[in-house]
């Protein structure tokens, strides 16, 4: 694959062998109501990248990433897509080209799992063309690709915290666009599916050279499978670049104020997140 | 051959939709019930006829008292009965798409209370006996009706609406308009001579007696005009059912099509209420059976509007031939079927928070 050039030639900007850039935060300040959450912040998605966004809880993941989705005007700064600004492009060619799955989705009461994810072809129907062949087989594909094609007929009522979650990233998936937002789409899942999760992630980055930016709570599993992470804090970024760089001791302290040890995975030399207990933080010198 | 339980494709060259049986099925006896009604109605009254001599009058054969009764007498109640339950099914089933709610419609909105106080305003200030004079005579009853129903619901989306529809602001805003707009009527009443106050209270009721054909064809109008609309719009509903975020997600401009449809529904509401007075809870009860009926993710337009029209022209039927020498006003007949079920959604969406 030719987008993937090791990370650290990715973030240099001025190398001609980068890939283009997708996503481009220029500046950028978001708010809400009077509040600004994310300050002046200046973020490249890199064609073809797996990025994952750490940080403490409200510090500003999800409202950057609903701004790299259009659901939010920035108040200062822009997005760009592709080098245009967000804001000047129709809603449904951006639904087209970004897909996003919230935080915590909504869906209406009585919805089966293969509606839902059927409407995930939306931005790509119209009033006439509701269920082309090609809508069949995408959704069929999100649906074996995400383990819920056995649950298609059942309602999001009646399935588990984490069988639901799976029917949603099969809704992301079925909106067919180059770059994918995430947000947490581990939430509720046990260990075994949030590596299924990731590792699917992984093939639609590898397969089809799609770009990802995913928020994710857990640090190693984050290290494992993003080539690059962005850590936030205070709506600010702390540092981003390769996992190794990013995730240090000295940043875990500063972004999360959690004493840890980084350990590194003896086969792929992953960095590993290793909290302290208190009584391992009083015993220690 | 569906590759995708639940969803068998039907396609006929660039068009194509999911085949749902029920989504034929259920309208098909929806509308089978409203000719049921439409013919029971016409055969009831002084004049009786038998259920085969008004098929054949409608159909134009059979002798000409019968078609005269049926179709100069009768018909056209039953034909103002269901244009307006139709406008409010689909009106209700509109409403409750977008803000995503079982519990919003034009009655808890504000909606019908505001056309309530436009009516009664002309009804009150018009000129006694009925003989509505000034410039108020130009506007009238229909179109007095409409005006304050537009009034009413711009209130409602100047306070809320803007903000977002979903969510329980919208509604309790409706509440509060609603309240407001109730009040107004009461010291209207209160204004009014007594013979002025009687027939605001007829209207009030919601009754299809005045109904002849002048009144069914406005209503005819607006629905032959915005059900198309609200077929065309009703492609985002199944995006729309989202959260906000989920929704713009898939591309759906959100201000505009709610708009639009919300329109759309107004007017609905608007020119029924116009032609029979408020009728209560068809328009909130029609779209959940329907959505029921119908297992679809929001409320299904064409059943909804179909159901409305099947249940307000049954309403008037039982209303005026199942109490004796009483004669009930649709209105009051839909009220009592409907509170109960107003009820049940409280309890229900209470038990849903907690
Ligand atoms: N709709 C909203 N209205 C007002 N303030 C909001 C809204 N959504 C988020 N905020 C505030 O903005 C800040 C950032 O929120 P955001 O949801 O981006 O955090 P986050 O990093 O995603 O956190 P988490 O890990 O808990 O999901 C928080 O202080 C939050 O309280
Ligand atoms: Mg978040």
């Amino acid at each position: 694959m030719t987008h993937t050039a090791p990370a650290s030639v990715r973030d240099d900007a001025l190398d001609a062998a980068a890939p283009a850039v997708r996503l481009r935060a220029e500046r950028l300040t978001l708010g809400y109501g009077e509040r600004a959450v994310v300050h002046d912040l200046d973020l490249d998605i890199p064609d073809g990248s797996v990025t994952a966004v750490i940080g403490p809880n409200g510090c500003g993941k999800s409202t950057l990433l609903r701004a790299f989705g259009r659901l939010m005007k920035p108040r200062g700064g822009r997005v760009l897509l592709d080098g245009t600004p967000l804001h000047t492009l129709p809603t449904r060619a951006v639904a087209a080209t970004v897909g996003l799955l919230p935080q915590s989705p909504v869906a209406p009461e009585g919805l089966t799992v293969a509606d839902l994810v059927a409407r995930g072809r939306h931005p790509h129907q119209s009033w006439y063309r509701r269920w082309s062949a090609h809508d069949e087989e995408v959704v069929e594909r999100a649906l074996r690709a995400t383990g819920t094609f056995e649950l298609a007929e059942r309602t999001l009522d009646e399935l588990s915290g984490g069988q639901r979650q799976r029917a949603w990233i099969a809704m992301a998936l079925a909106q067919d666009t180059e770059l994918l937002l995430l947000d947490e789409p581990t939430n509720h899942l046990d260990l075994a599916h949030q590596i299924e999760v990731l590792d699917l992630v992984r093939e639609l980055h590898q397969d089809t050279g799609r770009t990802v930016v995913l928020v994710l709570h857990d640090l190693s599993l984050a290290a494992r499978y993003a080539d690059r992470l962005v850590a936030m804090r205070e709506g600010r970024i702390a540092a981003s670049g390769p996992p190794a760089q990013v995730l240090t001791e000295e940043l875990l302290g500063e972004v999360f104020g959690l004493r840890a040890r980084v350990r590194h995975d003896e086969e792929t030399g992953a960095p590993l997140v290793v909290p302290l207990s208190r009584h391992q933080r009083t015993a220690a010198p | 051959m569906s590759r995708v339980p639940g969803r068998t494709p039907v396609r006929v060259g660039p068009v194509s939709a999911v085949w749902r049986p029920r989504t034929v099925l259920v309208p098909l006896a929806m509308a089978a019930a409203l000719f049921a009604a439409i013919v029971a109605g016409s055969g009831r009254g002084d004049f009786p006829l038998s259920p085969q001599e008004v098929v054949t009058a409608l159909f134009g054969g059979g002798d000409s008292a019968a078609r005269l009764v049926v179709w100069e007498l009768r018909l056209p109640r039953s034909v103002v009965g269901a244009l307006v339950g139709a406008s409010l099914g689909l009106a209700g089933a509109i409403l409750q798409g977008i803000a995503r709610n079982p519990l919003a419609s034009p009655d808890i909105l504000g909606i019908t209370a505001g056309a309530g106080v436009g009516a009664v305003s002309v009804i009150v200030f018009g000129g006694a006996y009925g003989s509505v004079s000034g410039p108020l005579a130009d506007i009238g009853v229909p179109g007095a009706a409409i005006a304050g129903a537009l009034l009413a619901s711009l209130a409602v989306y100047l306070l809320a609406v803007r903000r977002g529809l979903s969510g329980y602001r919208v509604l309790l805003v409706g509440v509060g308009v609603n309240a407001a707009l109730t009040s107004v009527l009461s010291w209207l009443l209160i204004k009014a001579d007594i013979v002025d106050a009687g027939r605001a209270l007829i209207w009030l009721n919601g009754s299809l007696n005045a109904a002849n054909w002048d009144i069914a064809a406005p209503a005819g109008w607006a629905l032959v005009l915005l059900l198309p609309a609200a077929l065309l719009l009703s492609f985002q509903f199944g995006a729309l059912a989202f959260d906000e975020d989920t929704a713009r997600g898939l591309g759906v401009r959100m201000t505009g099509s709610r708009v639009a449809l919300l329109v759309t529904a107004v007017l609905l509401a608007a020119t029924a209420t116009a032609a029979a007075g408020p009728i209560a809870f068809v328009a909130l009860a029609c779209p959940q059976l329907a959505l029921r009926l119908l297992r679809t993710g929001h409320p299904p337009l064409l059943a909804s509007m179909l159901l409305g029209a099947a249940v307000t022209v049954w309403a008037d039927v039982l209303g005026r031939t199942a109490f004796g020498d009483v004669e009930l006003p649709v209105g009051i007949l839909t009220a009592a079927l409907g509170a109960p079920y107003l009820l049940y959604l409280l309890v229900r969406s209470g038990k849903a928070r907690t």
